[in-house]
């Protein structure tokens, strides 16, 4: 825009067939970003022979059987999948949003002696990979009789009980900091603890950073499949992506219908939750470059 | 309400908002609330001696062993330095998997990079359809780390895939990608790009915070608008390329999933695609040898420590910071 007005009166009509230029080849991309998740849809109701021949996104003939012989697959039906992994996300978000919550508070609010020192090496665990602590800790979970034991999803849920995903801690310590310190002060004034502040101050002006943290924590525990892998052994106990990647292992070629209707599936609630909180979850990645 | 109090620590110093806790010193910490400080921090304290630390120390010491989970604690044997010699000169595999890893990251990163780079500027107008393409274009970060699409791009790239059919259609003859040495990795890359909202994202953040007043004052000295770019928009940029630039990086060194899904968890075909992470899951849980897997891991978590300290070393030759900016 702004260079077009340095150009002769000649070039008057550029903008117009530039925006619309611009928007062609967004257009474009757009097309190109979608079309996976379209052909996804597409090929969960094409029948075996139609997935070989029909190279449309749509089907010829709507084969919605897919859906039903995905779901019995395998001899535990999917839907104890979709409770497992149900059930490993919504405990990861109640861990990750108290645990992370008490963390911030900590190290946004509270004067205590090392407070500099944990909290450098909190950030310096923001970088840390992820996978170089694996084998340990299946090796410690394992001696402790967690891994393939009662409950075999312990290993996967006390980390997250334990505030050790320190995007979160980071990101409610950033935004506790915006959060008025005369607030805190007045409280104390009225006699307010320490506890009495978090409370009754800071956890209830702090629900948006919950919310950022809860979305962010489903999504990212609900496509996790490394630490899945790793801790889940038997087929009952088995999340979503992990049950998925046991159609790969039957070659034939009769499966990729109901493989891909389950996948559509297990993108579901991601999907809903983009749908819900577009714009929260644009917002979110913002605040503290956290990845989707 | 929520969407506007998220923080953003671009535009707040990071003692702006709180004078008093500004001039804390060693000293002054340690009266205070002590005790409720270590009251709120214990669940972290646990978690990062239980989960991060111990575990740290432990891979570090077994990385010396030849631990595999079978063999009682009392018969497992210090094995010196072996382990890491072995890697550096009798593991034609692992120098394969570093090869690979930092082909994808070397490949994968700019191209994504530049892409969300791209679309950003394509979008930094204020105009109605912005927020449905940015949105749009953010939803395969979303899915795109999954097992599900994970499976959707394999079969995209398969013999009788989509992309062989597109193809089809200007009289190309494709081949199984996924199953060419050649080209199983290539694939891999086009996925992690495809995945480009992300840092777009925060791109456009970053082109929100550049002031016009600069794009106006190059115009009145006869800049063009590739001149704006680069003396312009970059060097404004510069911070916001950076932290995506160190992000990504980190992310593309760990890449598995996709990788593990393409292979049936076998790094094929011929290792094409065995990224250092699947190598360390077949050495660690395949076949169990995890005083070795434990020294692989080490020298990942090293590799990343210097990468992350050349990153920032060389980042102050390039990158601007306008002050108010804390990054």
């Amino acid at each position: 825009m702004v260079a077009a007005t340095t150009r002769p009166p000649a070039a008057g009509a550029r903008p117009r067939s530039r925006s619309a230029l611009r928007l062609l080849v967004l257009l474009v991309i757009l097309a190109v970003v979608l079309y996976p998740l379209v052909w996804m849809l597409g090929t969960s109701v094409k029948s075996q022979q139609e997935i070989a021949s029909n190279i449309g996104l749509l089907p010829e003939r709507f084969t919605p059987g897919n859906y039903t012989e995905g779901w019995r697959n395998f001899d535990v039906s999917f839907g104890r999948f979709f409770l497992n992994s149900a059930m490993v996300s919504l405990l990861t978000v109640l861990g990750n949003a108290v645990s992370c919550l008490l963390a911030a508070y900590a190290f946004a609010r509270l004067r205590f002696r090392l407070r500099g020192v944990w909290f450098a090496v909190m950030i310096g665990t923001l970088l840390l990979p992820g996978h170089v602590l694996i084998v340990p800790q299946y090796i410690l979970f394992r001696s402790l009789g967690l891994v393939g034991g009662e409950w075999p999803y312990l290993p996967l849920l006390v980390p997250q009980f334990l505030a050790t995903e320190a995007f979160f801690v980071f990101l409610m310590v950033q935004f506790m900091r915006g959060i008025p310190r005369e607030l805190d002060e007045a409280a104390k004034i009225d006699g307010a603890t320490a506890f009495g502040i978090f409370r009754h101050v800071i956890l209830p002006l702090s629900r948006p950073a919950l919310v950022t943290t809860a979305i962010f924590s489903f999504i990212w525990t609900w496509n996790d499949f490394f630490r899945q892998l790793v801790f889940l052994s038997d087929l009952e106990d088995y999340t979503v992506p992990v049950a998925l990647t046991l159609f790969i292992d039957s070659t034939s070629q009769s499966a990729v219908g109901p493989m891909f209707a389950m996948s559509v599936l297990s993108l579901l609630p991601v999907f809903g939750f983009f749908v819900a909180f577009q714009r929260m979850l644009v917002e979110g990645i913002n605040t503290s470059g956290l990845k989707g | 309400m929520a969407l506007t109090t998220a923080p953003d620590p671009t535009r707040r110093g990071p003692g702006s908002v709180r004078p008093r806790a500004n001039r804390r010193g060693p000293g002054r910490s340690r009266h205070g609330d002590g005790l409720a400080g270590y009251v709120f921090l214990s669940p972290w304290l646990i978690g990062l001696m239980a989960v991060t630390a111990i575990p740290m120390l432990l891979s570090l010491y077994l990385s010396f062993t030849n631990y595999d989970i079978l063999t009682p604690w009392s018969e497992v044997e210090w094995v010196g330095l072996a382990n890491y010699e072995r890697m550096f000169t009798a593991d034609p595999s692992w120098w394969h998997s570093v090869r690979v890893t930092l082909t994808f990251a070397l490949v994968a990163v700019p191209l994504k990079l530049a892409a969300a780079l791209g679309v950003a500027l394509l979008l930094n107008r204020a105009w109605r359809g912005v927020g449905v393409f940015r949105g749009l274009f953010y939803l395969p970060s979303l899915l795109g780390g999954s097992v599900a699409l994970a499976i959707v791009w394999v079969n995209m790239f398969n013999r009788d895939g989509a992309v062989n059919s597109f193809l089809a259609l200007f009289g190309v003859t494709g081949k199984p990608w996924v199953n060419d040495p050649d080209w199983a990795l290539e694939t891999l890359m086009v996925l992690a790009i495809w995945q480009f909202g992300a840092p777009m994202v925060i791109f456009l953040a970053g082109l929100k915070q550049v002031p016009t007043e600069l794009y106006e004052a190059a115009a009145v000295d006869g800049a063009g608008r590739w001149r704006q770019f680069v003396n312009v928009t970059l060097p404004m940029l510069s911070p916001v390329i950076f932290f995506n630039l160190v992000l990504e990086t980190i992310n593309g060194f760990q890449g598995f999933t996709a990788a593990f899904v393409l292979s049936n968890g076998t790094g094929g075909p011929v290792d094409s695609t065995l990224m250092y992470t699947l190598n360390l899951y077949i050495t660690g849980f395949t076949d169990l040898e995890m005083g070795y897997a434990s020294a692989m891991a080490w020298v990942f978590l090293v590799a990343v420590a210097v990468i992350t300290v050349i990153f920032f070393s060389t980042g102050r030759f390039w990158v601007h910071y306008s002050d108010g900016e804390d990054r």
